[in-house]
């Protein structure tokens, strides 16, 4: 199964590997989500709907149909303590 | 000389929360004014600075934008005139605004603006803020590298400014060098493009080509026609916007690296902690209700104080008028249209005004964005946005700010949704209608120890929510746009807002209300007063002789002979002709034709309603009591029986509840839609469904 923006936990992180350019807008490449640049998880609504992140340093807020869309590698942080 | 009275065009470009209205703030001080474009909605900002040696800049405010490929109207506005140089607002100078913290994420744009070949002024904002965040920067170095001049900006301290005036007097020295090739994603395309059109700037073609795989949206008149060339798939195209995202980011990273650095170390700041709180799944929605409760009581009780000092000192303007100035037709006008026309605009003020300040002071915050994250998931169901739960609030104290409030959503669907439901909510000029209605119908007695009447208002207010995100949903149903409506919102950082922006935004809106609508209430209000003071016939013209006459020989009081020549004269004035006229359009919803005259003069404000039926129904004081009694004592002639029972009285509810009779937030509606078709339409479906869902009440109640 692929990891997306939406299978992250509060408080994880992922790396963007793969957009489907077709669908995801325009502005949010601008807005720095592109591959190789990192995403965190920060908070989420109820029912997981929309997901407030930081990706690349941009605070922004998407919702999960769109996170959905956005395959992730996650940075397993609880190895490196 | 013709130098000295030349101004110097400014554009101000960059994304939002980049405090760009801040710095046009401090340039322009009140100097400024807002309008809208022709033909859109989008606001026009725009005002003068006094630059040295005599010269000014006329300085632009363009709306805020995250790219030069546009998603919403807005941003669609500054592209075209950017790519329109034959524009009269054509900027000789562009300046960039950006956030010293979201450097990077905002160069994207000036990079994207410095390959227009404009010359263009980088200004780095949020100056004050580096020491904290432990950014260190070297200006110097990156005006180099980036090919430009820079000025490092406080807009909430006020430093920098002067900076910016000086770089803009010296806009001629600029470079107009682009920084980034745009066209070496794909050299053998870009080539071919510059070959088909060998007279046209390279990468403005480009921006044409992919707004139309975008937004489809632009002036064909103003930017070169592309349309000949499709040499490439919509993916493909879209392909290459990722790669050019990505090389400009290659050119920031590589930009930045030598000249900005942040201390990790320096503290991480108060996002995090007030976020856990404020965006949490259940103190964020207690908080956010806790704040509703607080406006709203502002809205209510604090504009009470300066409502009834408006409209007292109106009353008595209009009874000094009538003193001082010679009897006649002009000073009647004057006292009884003109005075109340202009008190009717005036005392909105105060809800408007503390509307605003609450809305400044929560965006100013960046609190409004955490709001809008919160609710969004339950909006979208109906059509709307997270950003619509702001005016369908403020749409219960008025639906006039509430539909200016709708400023705020980018998406024009939504928008549109949003402007023509919120008139659905209880606003406050309803209550009036609502107390006596209920007063007259509805028993007063409990049930499991809740009142009837109190329940009925609940039902009411609950009517009204329910009527807008129903017709929210069918509205969304049946609404196609273009546009491809997405959520992205920025999470800005939260700032204490500053008194000059809240100041200076409270005093727009109000301004631009009282201007705008004000004048449409005014003349609305002049012909009621000229169709309820005259009338065609002699027994209008002659109501005190007929009234007198008929009383021969009884005794009665001057002031009662004085009500009774008052609503003599209304019955026979062009609005009583009026309302004898739709007399067989309202029977069947239990009304007779004073309820109709109440109907129609309530058409262009639904408050009048009482103050009418106080008239017609011969009534000398307006003390509640006394129209009641009166209004309860009223038979109806067809069926012999009393004229307000349960039947009538929910119908007339109903009918309160959902018909627009609003003529300032049709005139409002105007504004914001930039043309009549909206609000005709919002007036005829709300007006259709008020009368259908009164004619069954009545029927089914009868």
């Amino acid at each position: 199964m692929k990891t997306t923006i939406a299978h992250l936990k509060r408080g994880e992180k992922g790396i963007i590997t793969d957009i489907p350019i077709d669908i995801i807008p325009v502005k949010l490449f601008e807005m720095g989500c592109l591959p190789g640049n990192q995403v965190e998880l920060l908070q989420v609504a109820p029912f997981r709907d929309p997901l407030y992140l930081n990706i690349n340093g941009s605070f922004l807020s998407i919702r999960r149909e769109t996170a959905l869309l956005i395959e992730i590698e996650k940075i397993n942080e609880t190895t490196e303590l | 000389m013709s130098l000295m009275n030349k101004q110097i065009k400014v554009a101000l470009i960059g994304n939002p929360n980049t405090g760009k209205t801040s710095v046009f703030n401090q340039l322009t001080g009140l100097n400024q004014k807002v309008g809208n474009y022709p033909g859109i909605t989008v606001e026009k900002k725009e005002g003068v600075c006094k630059l040295s040696r005599g010269v000014k800049a006329h300085i632009l405010d363009l709306p805020g934008t995250y790219s030069l490929n546009a998603t919403s109207l807005d941003e669609n506005l500054v592209i075209e005139l950017l790519l329109n140089k034959k524009d009269k607002d054509y900027p000789d100078v562009a300046v960039v605004i950006t956030d010293v913290e979201n450097l990077k994420r905002n160069l994207l744009l000036f990079t994207q603006i410095k390959d227009l070949k404009l010359p263009t002024i980088l200004v780095i904002n949020m100056a004050d803020r580096m020491d904290r965040k432990g950014i260190s920067l070297d200006v110097a170095l990156l005006e180099k590298k980036l090919n430009t001049r820079i000025a490092l900006v406080s807009s909430r301290k006020g430093t920098g400014i002067d900076r910016i005036k000086e770089l803009i007097l010296d806009y001629r020295s600029l470079s107009t060098e682009p920084c980034v090739n745009a066209s070496a994603i794909d050299r053998t395309y870009f080539d071919s493009l510059q070959n088909a059109f060998p007279d046209q700037d390279l990468y403005k073609l480009w921006l044409v080509i992919t707004q139309d795989a975008n937004f489809a949206d632009l002036n064909r008149h103003t930017v070169p026609d592309t349309s000949s060339f499709n040499t490439k798939s919509r993916s493909e195209l879209k392909r290459l916007q990722q790669k050019e995202a990505i090389h400009r980011y290659q050119f920031i990273n590589n930009t930045l690296k030598d000249t900005y650095t942040t201390d990790m170390h320096a503290a991480k700041g108060l996002r995090a902690s007030l976020d856990r709180i404020l965006t949490h799944k259940v103190w964020g929605y207690v908080i956010f209700f806790g704040i509703l409760l607080l406006m709203f009581q502002a809205i209510f009780n604090w504009s009470a104080y300066p409502m009834d000092f408006i409209d007292e000192s109106f009353a008595s303007l209009s009874e000094w008028a009538k003193g001082i100035l010679p009897a006649g037709v002009f000073t009647d006008l004057i006292s009884e249209g003109l005075i109340p026309g202009i008190g009717g605009v005036v005392i909105f003020i105060p809800q408007i005004a503390f509307l605003f300040l609450f809305i400044a002071l929560l965006e100013e915050s960046g609190y409004m964005s955490r709001v809008v994250f919160l609710m969004d998931k339950g909006m979208r169901r109906f059509g709307l946005s997270g950003k619509s739960v702001v005016p369908l609030i403020s749409g219960a104290a008025c639906a006039i700010p509430a539909v200016m409030a709708t400023r705020n959503i980018e998406n024009w669907k939504e928008r549109l949704i949003t402007i023509l439901v919120t008139p659905f909510m209880t606003c406050s000029a309803r209550l009036p209608v609502y107390l006596i209605i209920i007063a007259l119908v509805i028993p007063d007695k409990r049930v499991m120890g809740l009142n009837y009447q109190g329940l009925m208002l609940m039902i009411l207010y609950l009517l009204g929510f329910l009527a807008a995100v129903g017709s929210a949903y069918v509205l969304h149903k049946i609404l196609k746009t273009k546009t491809k409506p997405f959520f992205v919102v920025e999470m800005p950082n939260y700032k204490i807002p500053l008194l000059k922006n809240v100041v200076i935004t409270v005093v727009e809106k109000t301004k631009s209300f009282v201007f705008g609508a004000g004048k449409i209430i005014l003349a609305i209000s002049i012909i009621l007063w000229f169709l309820a003071s005259n009338g065609p016939s002699e027994r209008f013209d002659n109501a005190e002789e007929i009234v007198t006459e008929h009383h021969q020989g009884t005794v009665i009081s001057e002031e009662e002979l004085q009500t009774e020549i008052a609503s003599y004269q209304l019955e026979n004035s062009y609005i009583g002709i009026v309302g004898k006229a739709i007399e067989p359009a309202i029977r069947p919803l239990g009304y007779d034709w004073k309820i109709g005259i109440a109907l129609v003069s309530s058409f262009a404000a639904r408050e009048v309603f009482v103050g009418t039926l106080a008239t017609i129904y011969s009534v000398g004081s307006e003390e509640e009591d006394t129209i009641k009694n009166r209004m309860a004592k009223e038979i109806n002639p067809a069926t012999g029986e009393k004229l307000f029972n349960l039947a009538t009285g929910v119908s007339l509810l109903l009918f309160y509840a959902f018909a627009m009779q609003c003529m300032s937030t049709v005139a409002i509606v105007k504004r914001e839609t930039n043309g009549w078709k909206w609000p005709i339409i919002q007036l005829v479906f709300m007006s259709a469904f008020a009368y259908i869902t009164a004619l069954i009440a009545y029927q089914v109640l009868k």
